[in-house]
């Protein structure tokens, strides 16, 4: 056995959980198809869909994610089985890692959905850029669930994790730059939204949308999946073998 | 009489609380011993401190001659929290498996383990759908799969009927015979007298390790129960 078996071990199981139940996976799925359907038919304009469509397909997934990711590793927290296994050969940078890896296959299957249902069904118009926004909108999945995986280390409850959405999530798609553009923000907003992970992913599905997929996309794709990756790093050094 | 694991004048802190205050214990290899005592009373924080998952700990926890929690340990010591700890949206073979493959175990455990608690019927059952004495089983189960030399398991018996708890203790006394030590914590008095070697634990202390019969003896007692209250006074009285 070795730390590569090991973290597919645990992928493994936490997609066999979530296969287990059938209303979470039509959520994570459907919903963030349904709710882009949602303002596609709001708009009741082409024109303006296709302004902010590619950031809702962005969006939903984030959104989705966080809370699919925090819940699930918080009840493994709770139920004692990390405890348990904690004391096995299995080390906490092979659990986030396996968490990491099966929520990013769904997440792949999420935005796969997502898109689909934007660009066939409400018509959007990705400007011959279908994969970069692909891209992306992953990326921003998997920025939610990173997220979710480290807020679950500093909920206690479910109760909790929850009420870290308006908290975290919240500000991060106010300061976003979906209602206000960045750019007209007062300048302490402005620079705030700068650190933000969401600003970031969102600016590069703008940049693809407006048809232009250059460097300036990539670089902020590499913000977000640096982010990504620090708050895997930190939520693994959250997971303390030793408790009180 | 060799020993699987010592404790060293032990104390754990919990914010101001002494939770553990000046522990010393041997637990002899081979053996059923019954950790038991009050609800509060520190056995969950005993059995923490012997697989390492406790923090703040003073003083020494020694576990088959290396420092309690050690990587090489993992696979010679199992353990199973008070909260059965098994994967409720999983079937009872892919808690199994998964327990197999994280301690890097033959396949064939599985059936072996499944048939030792009397679960074969129920491999391809959702866990969460089991009856609590079929869960603790499960959990049971997946501390048996790895074959430790020392299995700790919290209130492995707790909730379950009279027949139920007969059935887990025989399966205890089996492992006990091929030369397994468990560490079983109850907060019921009746089942000391299924344990070979016990340990009482009051308020963060030890105030009793022997057999029954010598505990029984030395206060003057008919039953664990009786003993357990005379030792309580003596210990409040000094």
């Amino acid at each position: 056995m070795n730390p590569v078996t090991r973290t597919l071990t645990v992928a493994q199981r936490v997609l066999l959980t979530i296969r287990a139940d059938r209303r979470t996976i039509a959520l994570m799925f459907f919903v963030p198809a349904l709710l882009v359907g949602l303002f596609s038919w709001m708009f009741n304009s082409q024109m303006l869909f296709d302004k902010v469509g590619g950031r809702l397909v962005g969006l939903f997934p984030f959104v989705v994610m966080f809370l699919a990711a925090s819940i699930t590793t918080l009840k493994e927290r709770r139920s004692g089985t990390l405890e348990r296994f904690l004391t096995t050969p299995m080390r906490r940078g092979e659990f986030i890692t396996g968490y990491a890896l099966a929520f990013a296959l769904m997440a792949l299957v999420q935005s796969a959905i997502t898109l689909t249902f934007a660009i066939y069904v409400c018509g959007f118009d990705t400007k011959d850029n279908a994969w970069y926004l692909y891209l992306a909108a992953v990326v921003n999945a998997l920025c939610g669930m990173s997220l979710g995986l480290l807020a679950s280390a500093f909920a206690q409850s479910e109760f909790q994790v929850i009420q870290f959405m308006p908290a975290f999530i919240f500000p991060q798609i106010i300061l976003g730059g979906l209602f206000v553009p960045v750019e007209q923000m007062p300048d302490a907003l402005h620079t705030i939204s700068d650190w933000l992970p969401l600003t970031h992913s969102l600016r590069a599905i703008v940049y693809i949308t407006d048809g232009n997929p250059t460097g300036d996309v990539v670089q902020q794709i590499l913000i977000v999946a640096g982010v990504c990756l620090a708050c895997l790093l930190l939520g693994s050094l959250t997971l303390r073998k030793r408790t009180a | 009489m060799s020993k699987v694991a010592s404790f060293t004048n032990v104390s754990v802190r919990r914010g101001s609380a002494l939770v553990l205050n000046n522990i010393e214990l041997t637990l002899p290899a081979g053996k059923i011993i019954g950790l038991l005592g009050p609800s509060g009373a520190g056995k969950t924080t005993i059995m923490r401190c012997l697989v390492g998952v406790q923090s703040k700990v003073t003083g020494a926890v020694s576990v088959l001659e290396q420092p309690a929690g050690a990587r090489s340990l993992a696979t010679r010591v199992a353990y199973s929290t008070q909260a059965s700890s098994v994967f409720d949206d999983l079937t009872v073979q892919q808690n199994l498996g998964y327990a197999r493959r994280m301690l890097g175990v033959a396949k064939e455990n599985i059936a072996q383990v499944l048939r030792q608690v009397g679960l074969e019927a129920y491999a391809s059952a959702k866990v969460g759908n089991l009856s609590g004495g079929q869960r603790n089983r499960v959990s049971l189960a997946m501390a048996m799969i790895g074959s430790p030399d020392l299995l700790i398991l919290d209130e492995p018996t707790v909730g379950l009927d009279p027949v139920l708890r007969a059935e887990i203790w025989a399966i205890f006394r089996q492992l006990a015979d091929s030369g397994k030590t468990l560490l079983v914590s109850s907060h019921v008095m009746d089942e000391a007298e299924r344990c070979d070697q016990l340990i009482f634990v009051r308020d963060g202390q030890v105030i009793a390790s022997d057999t029954l019969a010598n505990i029984l003896l030395q206060t003057d007692s008919t039953s664990a129960e009786e003993a357990f209250l005379t030792l309580a006074k003596q210990e409040v009285a000094a």
